[in-house]
């Protein structure tokens, strides 16, 4: 890895490259925390879990892949055909696009490694991102031209409304105490201490209404099956829904991305641990986010729509709120030593 | 009181490290295909017709078993045993006997009210087949082949017997099954003899 090594391969074929790679990267991953989640589930429910296909179950994901490609596309009569076939797409570029800006490890002077781009303001880029993925649910309910997906879709709009505020305010803590809103010098900024540890009740604000962002359980209402079939995707099929499934678990990886990057340090290890490579230590912290997912959704019910509101207005944006204004009290009297 | 409840950190706790135990716990799950469970000493499973020693057939085709079937699963139909060929020790014995396993609802009647006790119900289970056909069982994939003894009865299994006989259905059968329900002699008789659904 010497520097020269840009000086000969242009940038967009560098950029192009890794791209490549971190999509790869990412689908596999996608495809084995599926295999994780059912598993985790499994021994949660005191069950195996999916075991039957090759050792330990793990061709599942390809069954499941093959399953999904090879079952019926269905667009519904009253559907809107262009957006309820454009809707997927949306879902799944936006969550596939905020893999650009996530620094997976620390880089190195030539560029190759790191992550794709170095945007200087790369969580805005990351949040606007996540916004525009909203679209996807919305407009796929919207489409379907059928009961249960638009009430569905209905509930994703004022879940992501209400959550995404709060979820901002937590970072926004963050971003004080880094001074920068790029996620290479958040990550930097916290060789000394780790933002979880300063910004405690931001990071919590944090899992929980990331939990809300990625419409897992228990704060799946947009998909409730017991009151809404399927919601948003309740008439898509084939390998429509499997772009959804993708996208809600690339979000889940994009949130447990964030979460390492703004609160655990991203690859900075734990004290006297340096041996280990810092991609070790980024996947390693996200992958137990990953988990934690898993193990809250086996634990918890799912809450019911107006308590959803109700937490997300009354409580967590009011304590968002005053962990920020308390943040930047006391920054503003230490200065800006963090 | 909803913020009494999300508040309440030690119950939240309590929840997850619940579930978390329980991912260590050991698994009640019996790997089916692979794994077999021992059955019951008496398990009703497949029906089985007995034979004696001296390899002749116990059934004597009185229909007893086809008169007590709360199914109407079982059709038997009886001949005059011919001098020369001797199937059964008795007058007669069942020139057809055929049972319909997806009516057959495994009581066990049928094996009480055998007077011979010909009729048995085995622990055999696996009768999966994609052809409604096959699995209207007759003679020939009911009755105990002569090389394999003479059946056991259900009072003397002692401790059961192995959860795996071997897959049933592979046996060959003398009904056409691919010429369907109406091939079977119960299925034939329905034609004739009633209207409506023939099974």
């Amino acid at each position: 890895m010497d520097a020269t090594l840009t000086q000969y391969v242009p940038l967009w074929l560098v950029v192009l490259i890794k791209s490549a790679i971190v999509l790869l990267v990412v689908i596999t991953t996608f495809a084995y925390s599926m295999l994780f989640e059912r598993k985790v589930m499994g021994w949660m429910q005191l069950r195996p879990g999916p075991n039957r296909t090759g050792p330990w179950g793990l061709m599942q994901p390809a069954a499941d892949a093959v399953k999904m490609m090879f079952k019926e596309d269905l667009t519904p009569d009253t559907a809107d055909p262009l957006i309820y076939k454009l809707a997927p797409f949306i879902s799944l570029i936006t969550a596939m696009g905020v893999f650009a800006v996530i620094p997976f490890a620390e880089p190195t002077g030539d560029g190759w490694f790191g992550s794709i781009g170095d945007v200087n303001a790369g969580i805005l880029f990351l949040f606007a991102l996540s916004s525009i993925g909203v679209y996807g649910i919305s407009l796929a309910g919207w489409a379907s031209g059928s009961k249960f997906p638009l009430l569905g879709s209905v509930r994703s709009t004022a879940q992501m409304i209400s959550y995404e505020l709060s979820m901002s305010m937590s970072v926004i803590g963050v971003l004080i105490l880094a001074g920068s809103t790029s996620l290479m010098t958040i990550v930097h900024q916290q060789a000394r201490i780790w933002f979880v540890v300063p910004q405690l009740v931001g990071f919590v604000i944090y899992v929980i209404t990331a939990v809300a962002e990625t419409n897992r359980a228990p704060f799946d209402l947009v998909e409730a099956e017991t009151e809404l079939v399927g919601g948003f995707h309740t008439e898509y099929s084939g390998l429509r829904f499997g772009l959804f499934f993708i996208a809600e678990y690339l979000n889940m990886i994009t949130v447990s991305c964030i979460a390492t990057l703004l609160f655990l340090g991203g690859w900075n290890p734990l004290f006297g641990l340096g041996f280990i490579p810092g991609i070790v230590w980024f996947l390693a912290k996200a992958a137990l986010f990953l988990f934690f997912y898993i193990w809250l959704r086996t634990t918890l019910p799912r809450i019911r729509y107006d308590r959803l509101m109700d937490f997300g207005w009354k409580v967590l944006l009011p304590v968002a709120t005053l962990n920020l204004v308390v943040t930047a009290v006391v920054i503003s009297f230490m200065g800006s030593q963090g | 009181m909803a913020r009494k409840n999300l508040f309440n950190v030690f119950a939240l706790v309590r929840g997850f490290t619940t579930t978390l135990s329980y991912a260590f716990k050991k698994k009640p799950t019996i790997e089916y295909p692979t794994v077999k469970k021992q059955h019951a000493p008496r398990f009703h499973g497949l029906h089985e017709l007995r034979r004696y020693a001296d390899g002749k057939e116990r059934c004597i085709g009185c229909e007893l078993c086809s008169i007590s079937c709360p199914a109407n699963a079982i059709t038997v139909i009886g001949a005059e045993n011919a001098p020369s060929d001797r199937r059964s020790p008795g007058e007669r014995y069942a020139a057809r006997y055929e049972i319909d396993e997806l009516r057959c609802i495994f009581c066990g009647l049928c094996e009480e009210a055998c007077p011979t006790d010909a009729i048995v119900l085995t622990p055999r289970f696996e009768m999966a087949d994609y052809r409604r056909g096959a699995f209207v069982y007759s003679k020939d994939r009911l009755l105990v082949a002569p090389s394999e003894g003479v059946g056991t009865p259900p009072d003397e299994r002692p401790g059961g017997i192995p959860a795996d006989l071997g897959m049933v259905s592979n046996k060959k059968s003398t009904v056409d099954i691919t010429a369907g329900y109406e091939a079977t002699a119960r299925g034939k008789y329905l034609k004739e003899h009633r209207r409506g659904l023939a099974g």
